[in-house]
């Protein structure tokens, strides 16, 4: 059997991509392009108040001064803001009360993406929230949350019902000007999550949030605001899928985490956008900004990502130790394939004394795919006795991929202690060849040794996500041997 | 005949390393390969388990009255063939027993049984382990990954144990082990031995064979089989080293 042999044998396994179908449903949209009567018409669909209006407003016209950025080591034609859609929503949507009105079509979607939103087949413990195309349609467990005093709902709601909450979280993390995408996100954005955990509270179950793109041509551009107050605990996991479409589609989100004094926010992310089939031709472009700000003493924020979908990822979960003694994490699984291409990493922001991160990424490259970890650790001149470790691995399956590391260190406190580990291997053929002697397809035998690769990441993962992520990791790698 | 290879000529990046192998056994014995190094006694038990790049330029083998060669490496591995390494590969991040589970269901899977879950094949795994004195904290390490020389060689004939292969191949099972982990590794294969399975001992020094004692003694040489005969055959080679035995007209 030779290696080309392989490759075929299982590229003929791989070709399918599971989430990849539509749902026949009648959309709403609003007209194709950019303008200030787009963000009017999206503030108007949401029955926004007007300081919200605003905000966008200010956004839409910072946005128009600002060139997109060309730093990152992906490569794609020119994107036209012009020519595409901002709004796209199932018709009725906002009319649901209660999970039996929503469309049976949209109940089937999500049950073919593995999410019952039916709180009769709940998963254990997991409250979901699920935004198709640009409305959020669903939340379940939203009784037993209340008893808790944790507000989960979407975003869209949020600002309806607790606009002072909103008021003074919303961009105080990232601000509304900080980049090209996130001052996008912030004139359009249509729906997302909210999240606040009062004081001393520890959530008592995962909250979830799914996004699905169903609409072409249509950009989804979500915005998720947690906000864990004094001393209270979150876990919160965000999934993502796209159906299969020849064309390039935009998903430019902006998530923030604020935690208080002694507070703790875990969140969690599985990405599997459409990647665009084995010649490269569509899928996902993923421009997100993701930052969490540990804002009181003693806080933690931990990032958990497994990106193994879009087309291009571009996305630093970054974290900003402003209190002191306070904790980020950054734990990342990058799988490209084909001609996927990531640029992805995380910064951390030393501010406060004695603070710690901890950046252990695993970058995984096959076909003809380029993956990047581009990360920053700022130790600040207050900053006494701040630490990082960072750990780097890149695996490359097949000759034909990429891996690239840029870190970026600068510590302006002698006391700093910053530690930076990377190293780079293939999948041997020695190891693959052991595995298929015992048993084990050539697909099963990749899955293997890259799950052992990645397990450092993957036990960082909620429980309930852990199996699926480990299969997914799997999946997404059919048609890399060689 | 459980296993028939005739005239095979095989290449390995275009240099020929087998030319014309001949050797036939039947199931329930014991043969050794005895050769000096560069001889060709790794290619054979790669090209019997199916290894990429060792072609075959010519020759068959037969496998229990089926042709081996188009079998693929994990087929082969499901009907019986079991390669025992001599440099067994590490795998980080996946502990042993999550290697055997996954190895162990894929050949069941392959055959058509019910998989194991965890708890069996657990249950299994320890039965098979005490007496290689192979223990739980072994099991939870991560495949082969700073294991001694002796220890890895242990969980290969763990492996053979567990798989119960219908022909085993050991390549130079004996190297890099002192003599009482060479005594507790012939002491695993010797209790594997059975009337259903047929065992290829390969090996370049006669000591292993003190220890596991051969129904039959071929001499590879230059890629081919040059000499056969007894246990006898091991002692002579032993004492007059490969040059003057090679000498003799087989």
């Amino acid at each position: 059997m030779s290696a080309s042999e392989t490759k075929d044998q299982v590229a003929a396994l791989g070709e399918k991509y599971k989430y990849g179908f539509v749902t026949e449903i009648e959309m709403e949209r609003a007209p194709k392009g950019l303008n200030h009567d787009i963000v009017r018409f999206i503030s108007a669909k949401k029955n926004e108040p007007e300081w919200m209006l605003d905000w966008r407003m200010a956004a839409f016209r910072r946005w128009c001064e600002m060139t997109e950025p060309s730093w990152a080591r992906v490569r794609y034609p020119k994107i036209d803001y012009q020519d595409a859609y901002y709004y796209a929503a199932p018709k009725k949507a906002e009319q649901y009360k209660s999970l039996d009105e929503i469309d049976p079509k949209l109940i089937e979607t999500y049950n073919k993406l593995g999410i019952p939103l039916s709180e009769q087949k709940k998963l254990a413990g997991v409250a979901v929230d699920a935004v198709f195309d640009s409305v959020s349609v669903a939340t379940t467990f939203k009784e037993k949350l209340n008893d808790a005093g944790v507000i989960f709902c979407p975003i869209s709601e949020a600002i309806r019902d607790y606009p002072d909450l909103v008021r003074k979280y919303l961009g105080s993390v990232v601000p509304v000007t900080d980049n090209f995408f996130a001052t996008l996100n912030s004139a359009v954005f249509s729906d997302g999550t909210f999240v606040y955990v009062p004081k001393g509270v520890r959530c008592p179950m995962e909250l979830s949030t799914y996004f699905r793109i169903n609409a072409s041509q249509t950009g989804q551009f979500e915005r998720t605001l947690i906000v864990a107050d004094e001393g209270s605990y979150v876990s919160y996991l965000e999934g993502c899928t796209a159906p299969m479409r020849d064309e390039n589609q935009l998903h430019a989100a902006v998530v923030e985490l604020v935690a208080l004094e002694n507070a703790e926010i875990k969140y969690s992310t599985v990405q599997n956008w459409y990647p665009g089939d084995e010649n490269g031709r569509g899928g996902i472009y993923n421009f997100v900004t993701k930052r969490g700000d540990c804002r009181g003493a003693n806080s933690k924020i931990s990032w958990t990502q497994v990106e193994t979908g879009s087309a291009i990822t571009w996305k630093y979960p970054s974290c900003i130790l402003r209190g002191d003694n306070t904790v980020g994490e950054f734990y990342s699984i990058a799988i490209t394939n084909h001609y996927q291409q990531a640029d992805t990493g995380t910064k951390m922001i030393h501010l406060g004394k004695n603070t710690r991160s901890r950046i252990i990424s695993k970058g995984i490259s096959a076909g003809k795919a380029q993956n990047t970890y581009r990360g920053l650790v700022s130790v600040h001149p207050r900053a006494n006795n701040a630490r990082n470790y960072t750990q780097c691995d890149s695996l490359l399956i097949g000759a034909k991929c990429g891996a690239h590391t840029v870190p970026y260190i600068e510590s302006r406190n002698p006391s700093a202690r910053v530690e930076h580990e990377a190293t780079t291997s293939k999948i041997a053929e020695d190891q693959l060849f052991y595995c298929l002697q015992r048993g084990l397809s050539p697909e099963e035998a990749v899955a293997l040794i890259v799950n052992g690769f990645c397990k450092e990441v993957l036990q960082q993962l909620p429980m309930e996500f852990a199996v699926e992520a480990q299969k997914l990791v799997g999946i997404s790698l059919e048609g890399s041997v060689g | 005949m459980m296993l028939e290879v005739k005239d095979l000529h095989v290449t390995v990046g275009g240099k020929k390393i087998l030319k014309g192998l001949t050797l036939s056994m039947k199931a329930g014995e014991v043969h050794a390969i005895m050769g000096p190094n560069g001889s060709g006694k790794s290619t054979l038990s790669y090209v019997l388990a199916g290894r990429e790049g060792y072609e075959v330029a010519g020759g068959s083998v037969t496998y229990d009255g089926h042709n081996l060669l188009p079998m693929k490496p994990e087929e082969r591995a499901a009907k019986g063939v079991f390669l025992a390494m001599q440099y067994p590969v590490e795998i980080p991040g996946v502990t042993t027993l999550t290697f055997l589970k996954t190895a162990l269901n894929a050949q069941r899977r392959a055959r058509g049984e019910s998989e194991l879950d965890a708890m069996n094949v657990l249950k299994f795994v320890r039965q098979r382990a005490t007496a290689l004195q192979i223990n739980e904290e072994m099991l939870k390490r991560a495949l082969n990954v700073g294991f001694s020389g002796g220890e890895k060689k242990r969980l290969e004939i763990l492996q053979m144990s567990l798989f119960e292969p219908r022909l085993a191949i050991l390549d130079e099972t004996d190297s890099g082990l002192d003599i009482d982990a060479l005594k507790l590794v012939a002491e695993g294969v010797n209790t594997l031995r059975s009337p259903q399975r047929g065992m290829l001992v390969i090996t370049h020094y006669q000591r292993l064979l003190n220890y596991i004692v051969p129904d039959r003694v071929h001499v590879l040489a230059e890629g081919r089989i040059v000499r056969e005969g007894g246990k006898e055959l091991a002692l002579e080679l032993e004492e007059k080293g490969y040059s003057e035995v090679l000498k003799v007209p087989a």
